[in-house]
């Protein structure tokens, strides 16, 4: 399956390999992970940001694409929608069905709530689904909250709002109890004691996994705790505009069946946005490991109707994502096989970097491999380095890629490449949105105090840069917690008129500030049909 | 000029790079994708598919984005099949025999065809595995079907009607809750947060001016 000059790589590769297994990589200095991310990191490049030009954050920058959307017309200036004509009614509107809508849908539901989710695909359909490698919490006696809130702060470039950061590190292990309680599989031993690693900058090991179907196993059995509440879910549904009301308060969102082109309107006393990522946006012409309805769309109707963002301009690559074969380009390699051992190698079977280092310093040595230094290893769409997987099975004895990451070998295995034999071809790939929509520590945004953000679409918590297992760890934290909130706060909440003037509002501003778009946003999809004409 | 080979999504025919997945090769021929489609990378099983190759008999079940085109694949994707998953409070369940009695009865129907197996698209032993929550052997069951993604391909071939994916996602949830063993260092843990012993430590870190944080994130000891 691999080219011959692949082979020829993989000859140094394996030749270095007894040598490489005695010693560690050195990790590099604070000034070192400095110099190289100003280099070489994707976020530092002027060319992939503009200005974003009207509403709370005008003047700050923003990937190219996400501020395009910024800057493009709601659907609701040219199409109609009649607001007096309600077809939902609910307490609290949670939209999207990722692991954060479920949670919060969970946790409302509990409160007595009279809850809904909506969603452009279908319940699951989410970055939450392709989850790997685990999920964070410091349960084990060597450490602490603290431990863990120190390693996230460090990690994330001493950016993290301090009061976001705390519940995440706080509720840790709470939200694993919870999961468990749920029926959540993760991995333990005959005692029970859970099956523990490092991720990239950990300094304990406070990873669970449940193999390397970690957000799988999660998201299948929040899916079918919501069913079995039989909590409403409206699917191949779009939130296309926030509703809000002459208080300044929101009162629900205007929605798009994806399939007939129908608008509908559901009316609540809070909204949760729980809407996920912006991978499919291909910032820098990256490929991604996002699922397909990943188009930031929640924070497009979020922004617009005045809640403001945080961290917009700083992206999580993935370092290892595909680089080849070429039908998976891009596609999710977790950070567990290095968690497990494996070493980054160049062309020249050189371990050019410590395998486990902060994911953006990570990318961004990769890069610089692939690049400056020529180090890479040419494949038919770029280049990459390779991921020393048989390493795995030296380590942890025959068995253990087999046992501890399933989905990876599957997925080589269908095109013929057996990571337990040879190593695997990688180069980062668009994973994360670390910033998103600004709340405080109750879940609420600040600027409408009924509406909330949950999950991936929330910007604060992790800084500038996320660990590893702290994502899953923040959408069941954070999606609770706004579940929770959104019950309470709509017992209190005596809603005005609904209205979209602020759709129009915005328009104004654009207009005022000199900008004309053809474009519509959000986006719901990526266009990936070809058409010839 | 690139390799190409002729598919047939839904009966017509399209010429499309041979590289390309089922679902890449849909876009390529102008399809937008509102169904059928979910992560992309094989976790999600949105994108079940259903298969023959001109002149041959067999059918081929598979996941649309993670299966490469063929020449004279005759394609037709199933978008949304009617599982039957049936309601249940876990905390009012006990991982009995009895429960798949009375969820799941449909699973002592099974005709022993393994059509099922043959026609899971994770390669998983599916009949296996329901022979397993037959007897009441749900650890056995969850192991099974651990690496399921739900795309229901079984279940369309299945005789007897059953809803495999959600049988094994019963027994994974029994397994998960009542039959794994529970954690203490978790409980543990949990119990100390919650009557207090970390505030006012974290208080402390989150108090700490920047200099300091850094100076201790870069010299913490890391474990091995």
């Amino acid at each position: 399956m691999f080219t011959a000059e692949m082979q020829e790589s993989i000859k140094k590769v394996e030749a270095t390999r007894a040598e490489r297994m005695k010693t560690e990589p050195r990790r590099m200095t604070a000034e070192e992970k400095d110099t190289l991310l100003k280099a070489y990191h994707p976020d530092y490049r002027e060319d992939g940001f503009v200005e974003i030009k009207i509403g709370p954050n005008k003047g700050q920058k923003v990937p190219t694409e996400l501020g395009h959307l910024l800057h493009s017309n709601s659907r609701l200036l040219t199409d109609k929608v009649d607001l007096s004509k309600v077809d939902y009614d609910v307490d609290v509107l949670v939209i999207g069905g990722g692991g954060a809508g479920s949670s919060a849908a969970i946790e409302a539901h509990e409160a007595g709530a009279n809850v809904m989710i909506v969603t452009k695909l279908r319940i699951g359909d989410a970055n939450t689904m392709m989850a790997e490698g685990g999920i964070q919490a410091a349960d084990k006696e060597n450490d602490s909250p603290v431990q863990h809130y120190l390693d996230a702060f460090g990690g994330g470039h001493f950016a993290a709002r301090p009061e976001l950061l705390r519940r995440l590190v706080m509720e840790a292990p709470d939200a694993i109890q919870w999961l468990n309680k749920l029926g959540v599989m993760f991995d333990k031993d005959e005692d029970g004691r859970m099956v523990t690693t490092h991720g990239g900058g950990t300094s304990r090991k406070r990873m669970h996994a449940c193999k390397d179907y970690s957000g799988a196993e999660i998201m299948r059995t929040l899916r079918d705790e919501v069913i079995n509440r039989q909590i409403p879910v409206v699917e191949f549904t779009s939130a296309v505009e926030l509703i809000k009301d002459e208080k300044g308060q929101v009162a629900g969102a205007v929605l798009l069946n994806m399939e007939t082109g129908d608008y509908l309107v559901a009316k609540a006393k809070t909204v949760v946005i729980a809407t996920g990522g912006a991978g499919r946006l291909h910032y820098q012409n990256f490929p991604t490991s996002n699922h397909y309805g990943a188009t930031a769309d929640g924070l497009v109707l979020g922004y617009r109707a005045g809640a403001p963002l945080l961290y917009q301009d700083t992206i999580q690559y993935h370092p290892t994502g595909v680089a080849y074969p070429a039908q998976i380009f891009g596609a999710l390699v977790t950070e567990k096989v290095r968690s497990l051992g494996a070493m980054l190698v160049n062309v020249d079977g050189e371990a050019f970097m410590h395998p486990l280092e902060t994911r953006d310093v990570s990318a961004a040595s990769i890069i610089r491999e692939c690049s400056d230094r020529g180090k890479g290893v040419t494949t038919p769409l770029g280049s990459g380095v390779w991921l020393d997987t048989p390493m795995i099975e030296m380590i942890g004895g025959p068995g253990t890629i087999e046992k501890r990451i399933p989905a990876m070998l599957r997925m080589y295995l269908n095109y013929d490449i057996d990571m337990r034999k040879e190593p695997i071809l990688i180069y980062p790939t668009l994973h994360y949105q670390n910033g998103g929509l600004e709340i405080g520590g109750d879940g609420f945004t600040k600027a409408i105090d009924n509406l909330l953000v949950a999950g991936e679409a929330v910007g604060g918590i992790h800084g500038r840069n996320r660990l590893m297992g702290n994502s899953l760890l923040d959408i069941i934290v954070f999606g609770r917690n706004a579940g929770k909130a959104a019950a309470a706060k709509a017992k209190t909440v005596e809603l005005g008129t609904m209205n979209i003037d602020h759709v129009a509002a915005y328009a104004e501003e654009l207009k005022a500030a000199g900008i004309e778009s053809n474009d519509v946003s959000p986006l719901l999809l990526p266009k990936y049909a070809r058409h010839e004409r | 000029m690139e390799n190409m080979v002729n598919v047939y999504f839904f009966g017509k025919k399209y010429s499309v790079p041979a590289d390309l997945t089922i679902m890449t090769a849909m876009e390529y021929a102008g399809y937008t994708l509102n169904r059928g489609c979910g992560c992309r990378h094989g976790f999600c099983g949105a994108c079940a598919t259903i298969y023959r190759i001109k002149g041959k008999n067999e059918l081929k079940t598979c996941l649309a984005c993670q299966t490469q085109v063929e020449e004279g694949m005759y394609v037709a994707s199933i978008p949304f099949f009617p599982t039957d998953k049936r309601t249940y409070d876990i905390n009012e369940i006990k991982p009995t025999q009895q429960i798949m009695m009375e969820l799941y009865p449909e699973i002592y129907s099974c005709i022993g065809c393994n059509a099922c197996t043959k026609a899971c698209t994770q390669d998983l032993n599916v009949m296996q595995y329901i022979a397993y929550a037959q007897r009441g052997e749900f650890e056995k069951c969850a192991e099974e079907s651990f690496d399921c993604v739900s795309c229901g391909c079984c279940s369309v071939r299945c005789p007897a009607g059953i809803s495999h994916p959600m049988v094994g996602l019963l027994a994974r949830r029994l397994t998960g809750k009542y039959i794994a063993p529970e954690t203490e260092h978790l409980a543990n843990r949990v119990e100390e947060i919650n009557s207090g012993a970390y505030d006012e430590l974290i208080e402390q870190i989150m108090q700490k001016p920047i200099t300091e944080m850094q100076e201790l994130y870069n010299t913490r000891e890391i474990e091995k």
